[in-house]
């Protein structure tokens, strides 16, 4: 298969950046995505020429690190999927691919397609843990917990942190990112004693951060690589509203 | 109010947004029965007494205190947002993103821009007019009620003014599709059996409101 790739490209985070286009040739459709641009760096590296940065790390879609945004969409035309789990057989032979980084101001551009993501570690340190006091390790299933609440659990906890949510919000909004890491606690005895703290930590920081705000156009949803579901945000906002209005006067 | 509306977390502004668009929902349900009147009754009383009684009964004086406040809070927080989220993009994609999701929750603003003007002209055509205009009287049982029956009546005989009149109700029926279920999900309130429902509810508030509203006009120019 053919294509034409238009992608972004930009020095460094001061740099203006723009567009070039590049062509690769005879790739499999059964090359994954981050592949073809492997292919394509080999050769830009051959001709002496600055192969292209994009960020990735364990290509089997659990490590969030990938993150491009093709021709309108985080992680590419497939459903459910992160860009290196996507094959070339998802794009017609010979069209046109436009690649770009994660636009966000929040997410400011490292160089070419990479963007600091940092803003979401930050939010993880403002609450986004269990407090633990050493010990012993407790015996499994000391503490009794509902099969439908772990379950619920597990699925907002398979939220790998690769923003996808961010950029494809057009309103740059962490708020998938955010309830889903208030939910995997929330939901369990264990995080439970810490949840009034965490959720209104974890809002806090990410509204200082500078990440938009929600107006439920559930594009995050459409387009999380690991389906998370907007019932966590909704489930956030309970979490905030009993935080705030429960809370005790200093 | 408008400097700690901005550093109102936007949790917090979308629960203030929620809360005050849901008023405004139950008061356009309000406002659409007693627009109705006018459909079923050609000699205007039920409706002038009903346009009376809603101006001048004092619980709903303070009812419209309340309106005007809903409104001006769900206005300001409403382009507030819209800034703030502007700003969190500063560099546009150049492949504007068509993720599969809700339609109208995308031209939330421009909907919501289009109603604030209309709702400006609505105003002057209608309620200032009855406030400080010259409204003719009409006796209705021996008590003298200010016809606005007949004001809007006249104004509806106008039709450039209906043209007008039925784009904005459209235009509000797509503001009100995405923000009935959106309301909901802002207060926390999602549910696998419940939201379904919800939305469906939605989608007919959304449509018997606007066609409720746009009849009428329809009705008084061909009849
Ligand atoms: S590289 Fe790890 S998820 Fe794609």
């Amino acid at each position: 298969m053919d294509f034409t790739l238009k992608i972004w490209k930009q020095a460094n985070s001061k740099a203006k950046g723009k567009f070039e286009t590049f062509k690769v040739k005879d790739i499999s459709a059964d090359c994954s995505f981050l592949e073809m641009l492997d292919i394509l760096n080999e050769d830009l590296i051959d001709k002496v020429q600055l192969p292209i940065n994009f960020d990735h790390d364990c290509r089997e879609g659990i490590c969030g690190m990938c993150s491009l945004y093709i021709n309108g969409r985080p992680h590419g035309p497939d459903q459910g999927i992160t860009v290196c789990q996507m094959h070339m057989r998802n794009f017609k032979n010979g069209s046109k691919i436009v690649i770009e980084p994660w636009r966000s101001k929040a997410f400011p551009v490292i160089k070419d397609l990479m963007v600091d993501r940092s803003a979401f570690d930050e939010i993880i340190q403002a609450g986004g843990y269990v407090s633990v006091t050493t010990g012993g390790v407790p015996d499994a299933n000391s503490i009794p917990i509902r099969k439908e609440l772990a379950d619920l659990s597990m699925d907002a906890a398979a939220c790998i942190g690769c923003g996808a949510c961010v950029a494809t919000c057009k309103n740059a909004s962490a708020m998938l990112f955010v309830s889903a890491k208030v939910s995997q606690f929330a939901l369990l005895p264990q995080g439970k004693v810490e949840a009034k703290r965490r959720v209104q930590a974890m809002v806090a920081k990410m509204d200082e951060l500078g990440f938009g705000n929600c107006t439920n156009t559930y594009a995050c949803e459409a387009e999380c690589p690991k389906n998370i579901s907007v019932s966590n945000i909704a489930r956030m906002n309970r979490e905030f509203l009993g935080a705030k209005l429960g809370a005790q006067k200093a | 109010m408008s400097s700690s509306a901005l550093t109102f977390s936007s949790v917090t502004k979308k629960i203030v947004m929620s809360l005050m668009g849901l008023f405004l929902i139950i008061f356009l349900l309000v406002h659409l029965t007693v627009n109705l009147f006018l459909l079923f009754d050609p000699t205007r009383e039920l409706f002038n007494v009903a346009a009376h009684f809603m101006a001048t009964n004092p619980v709903l004086k303070i009812m419209e205190i309340s309106l005007f406040a809903g409104f001006i809070i769900h206005i300001l927080f409403g382009l507030i947002l819209q800034i703030q989220n502007w700003l969190a993009r500063p560099k546009r994609y150049k492949v504007e993103g068509y993720s599969h999701t809700s339609f109208f929750s995308k031209f939330m603003i421009h909907t919501g821009i289009v109603i604030l003007i209309f709702l400006v002209l609505h105003l002057l055509d209608f309620y200032f007019k009855l406030k400080f205009g010259d409204v003719p009287n009409m006796i209705i049982h021996g008590h003298e009620y200010p016809d606005m029956g007949l004001v809007v009546i006249e104004k509806f005989s106008i039709t450039s003014f209906i043209i007008i009149y039925i784009i904005a109700l459209i235009i509000l029926g797509f503001h009100l599709h995405h923000a009935f279920q959106s309301a909901f999900q802002s207060l926390g309130l999602n549910h696998t059996k419940y939201t379904p429902v919800i939305k469906a509810l939605g989608t007919i508030y959304s449509i018997v409101v606007a066609l409720g509203f746009i009849i009428i006009p329809l009705y008084i120019y061909f009849y």
